[in-house]
């Protein structure tokens, strides 16, 4: 995996918002934790984000110094940047309700979706 | 990136130990905490937690070269440096120098949010990027338990943290975790199940107003180590505990001898004054003096150019000074040379505990060869007879394993001695009276020596004379039927005096009355003499006129026996008269 992995992607469908959603993941090495939280950020950012976003994944063991910065004491730790204020997400991102709930994404007036 | 200049050559089988930097503290545990092992202090909220593991990060920085890490939980580094900044910690120096690693993990409950698996790799990746960034040798972890507020998976949590103590070890570090107290355990979240090595618990209670904190090693796995209650004191030099409970009675005796500062107390201790390392008694009512005499021993040290510490209770420093130029003692001079110091506080500013910690702080700092402590008696009020008799008992050891010569000053009632005042005076070695002898409408002060362990010593009462000349002792009147002081004492050498001098004027004109009656005598013995003499005179003349008249008769007889040619008759009548001037003379 490279320490930083940049995707962007357009949301075709609903091109909603003009706000720009900046995410980080951090992780501690290529483990198994990592490499799901990675694959369900994709999934979740695909599905779930109408604007434009970035997903920037750091991996700590080769950045330690970077921990600092988001107060990172736990790995996988996804990090919403923008819009504020910042949330942070632990774990591998496994469970999607919470995530959306994390990121502040639960589709509005459809609270089952 | 390790230095290990630092390792000591040790016993294979001994538990290695690395100096915690906190005075006493070594002492306690026999050399320190272990050596790259985590250690667990725990104890209530503000009991000093933190200040402690700072300070054991700073002083190994400091003294022993050790670089330090410290990660908070609860205070951010800007906080923390300002906190210890009043310990005379500069925090952002020694982080500028890469001694300190200040590392502040900020954990906010709300922003959190859980989704699955995750484990604590981000805390390892900073505590280990921070450790070798500047080859730590010391870790504190400030308080760790504060994840458990944050983190609702506890199962998580704690074999995250079994892993950190297990990754810490490995990595050789000697660490400090803090802890709070929890209800009937020693930490809230029962992390001394993971941190066994060593742990030392904090208190800080409340008795009567007063605060006293302690600290307590509850375990040290392969080391012995002291198992009491240690009062500590955080003051503005940092840490510090007393293991006071482990002194024994080991202490030296000197026989060298030091000067009382008053000649005649000198005198009446043998000639020499006091022992040194002895602790002196001077006990007394208000006003007798017991201050004098403490200045004018301290005055007496100065001079021969020894260090005095004078802990005052009841009088600032400036008062004793001034109060003390009365009497012609002039302490100020001392205290410019930076021999004399004062230490004066109330003695129900803090517990007796801290009151010992204080003093024995301040001793073997200034390092004083004569300690004072005027008047001990104000320290009794702080706790109670039993606490005091054992904190002074403590004092006297540590004065006495010092070579300090102190003395205790102590204020006493009635003139009969009270309880505290026997329980003191047991302990000493010298104990000097001091007693306000009223009679005759005034009143003055007598001074005794009650006792004075291993040297002879006067068992007279003296009289003390305060004058601007200084501290004087006369001897008192003692006569057959009672005991006199100042002017009764004056009036009855005046009368005793005047007595004299009338006999002695008495016998004088007796004397000169014999000389007149002698020389009475001679002149009358010399007119009869003269009387005599005039008689024996005219006896003689008589004798001789009657000789010649004889002989002329005889003659004349002789001339007329011549003529009438008569026989030899006349000279027999001369012979015979002959006879008679013999016997007139």
């Amino acid at each position: 995996m490279s320490t930083t992995a940049t995707a962007k992607k357009k949301n075709s469908s609903r091109p909603t918002s003009q706000e720009i959603w900046e995410l980080r993941l951090y992780v501690a090495g290529q483990t198994l934790k990592s490499v799901t939280a990675l694959a369900n950020l994709k999934k979740i950012c695909e599905q779930h984000i109408t604007a434009k976003y970035s997903i920037e994944v750091i991996d700590l063991l080769k950045n330690p110094a970077l921990a600092k910065g988001d107060h990172i004491f736990a790995t996988p730790t996804l990090v919403r940047k923008l819009p504020v204020p910042i949330r942070k997400i632990l774990g591998d991102l496994s469970n999607t309700e919470r995530v959306l709930v994390g990121l502040d994404l639960r589709p509005k007036g459809d609270p089952f979706a | 990136m390790m230095n290990t200049r630092n390792g000591k050559a040790k016993v294979i089988q001994r538990l290695e130990k690395i100096s915690s930097g906190i005075s006493g503290l070594d002492e306690i545990t026999e050399g320190g905490l272990p050596k790259g092992r985590p250690s667990l202090v725990c104890g209530n909220a503000g009991c000093g937690k933190t200040l402690m593991a700072m300070e054991f990060l700073v002083r190994g920085a400091m003294e022993h070269n050790d670089p330090g890490v410290f990660m908070a939980f609860e205070e951010n580094e800007e906080e923390l440096t300002r906190n210890v900044a009043s310990l005379g910690f500069d925090l952002k120096a020694l982080s500028a120098q890469k001694k300190i690693f200040l590392d502040y993990v900020r954990i906010e409950r709300s922003e959190i949010e859980e989704t699955g698996e995750y484990d604590l790799e981000g805390l390892f990746v900073r505590l280990n990027h921070a450790i070798d960034s500047i080859g730590a040798k010391r870790v504190v972890l400030d308080t760790i338990e504060g994840l458990f507020a944050a983190l609702p998976n506890e199962a998580i949590l704690r074999s995250e943290l079994r892993r950190l103590f297990r990754w810490l070890k490995d990595k050789g570090v000697t660490v400090i975790i803090t802890a709070e107290r929890g209800d009937g355990t020693l930490t809230r979240h029962g992390l001394e199940e993971y941190v066994a090595d060593c742990v030392i618990l904090l208190d800080h209670r409340v008795n009567e107003q007063l605060s006293t904190r302690r600290l307590r090693v509850v375990k040290y796995r392969g080391s012995v180590h002291g198992t009491n209650e240690y009062p500590f004191l955080i003051s503005k030099d940092g840490f510090s505990v007393l293991p006071v409970t482990s002194m024994g009675l080991d202490h030296p005796a000197s026989s060298e001898r030091i000067s009382s500062g008053v000649e005649r107390l000198d005198t009446m201790l043998g000639g020499k004054g006091y022992y040194r390392g002895s602790s002196i008694l001077v006990s007394g009512t208000a006003g007798t003096g017991k201050t004098s005499i403490s200045s004018a021993f301290v005055d007496a040290a100065c001079r021969r150019g020894e260090h005095a510490l004078y802990f005052a209770f009841e009088e600032s420093e400036n008062q004793i000074m001034r109060n003390m130029n009365s009497i012609g003692l002039n302490l100020e001079p001392w205290v410019k040379k930076g021999l004399l110091r004062f230490h004066a506080c109330r003695p129900s500013l803090y517990g007796l505990e801290m009151h010992l910690l204080t003093i024995y702080d301040a001793v073997k700092k200034f390092k004083p060869q004569v300690v004072i402590m005027d008047p001990v008696t104000n320290l009794i009020s702080v706790g109670t007879e039993i606490e005091v008799r054992s904190m002074l008992t403590r004092l006297i050891d540590f004065f006495k394993t010092e070579q300090v010569t102190a003395m205790f000053p102590s204020l006493v009632t009635t003139e009969s001695s009270s309880e505290s005042e026997v329980a003191i005076a047991s302990l000493m070695d010298v104990s000097i009276l001091l007693r306000n002898i009223e009679s005759g409408g005034e009143r003055n002060r007598g001074l005794y020596i009650l006792k004075s362990r291993g040297m002879e010593h006067s068992n007279q009462i003296r009289e003390v004379l305060l004058s601007h000349h200084g501290i004087g002792l006369v001897d008192v009147y003692a006569g057959p039927t009672t005991v006199l002081t100042g002017s009764a004492r004056l009036e009855q050498v005046g009368r005793e005096k005047a007595e004299v001098a009338g006999r002695k004027a008495q016998m004088d004109r007796r004397q000169r009355e014999i000389e007149r009656e002698r020389s009475v005598t001679d002149a009358q013995i010399a007119v009869l003499r003269a009387g005599l003499d005039a008689k024996i005179e005219e006896l003689n003349q008589e004798i001789t006129e009657e000789t010649l008249l004889e002989q002329v008769n005889a003659k004349s007889r002789f001339n007329m026996a011549a003529n009438r040619q008569a026989d030899a008759e006349p000279r027999a009548q001369k012979h015979r008269s002959e006879q008679h001037a013999v016997c007139a003379k």
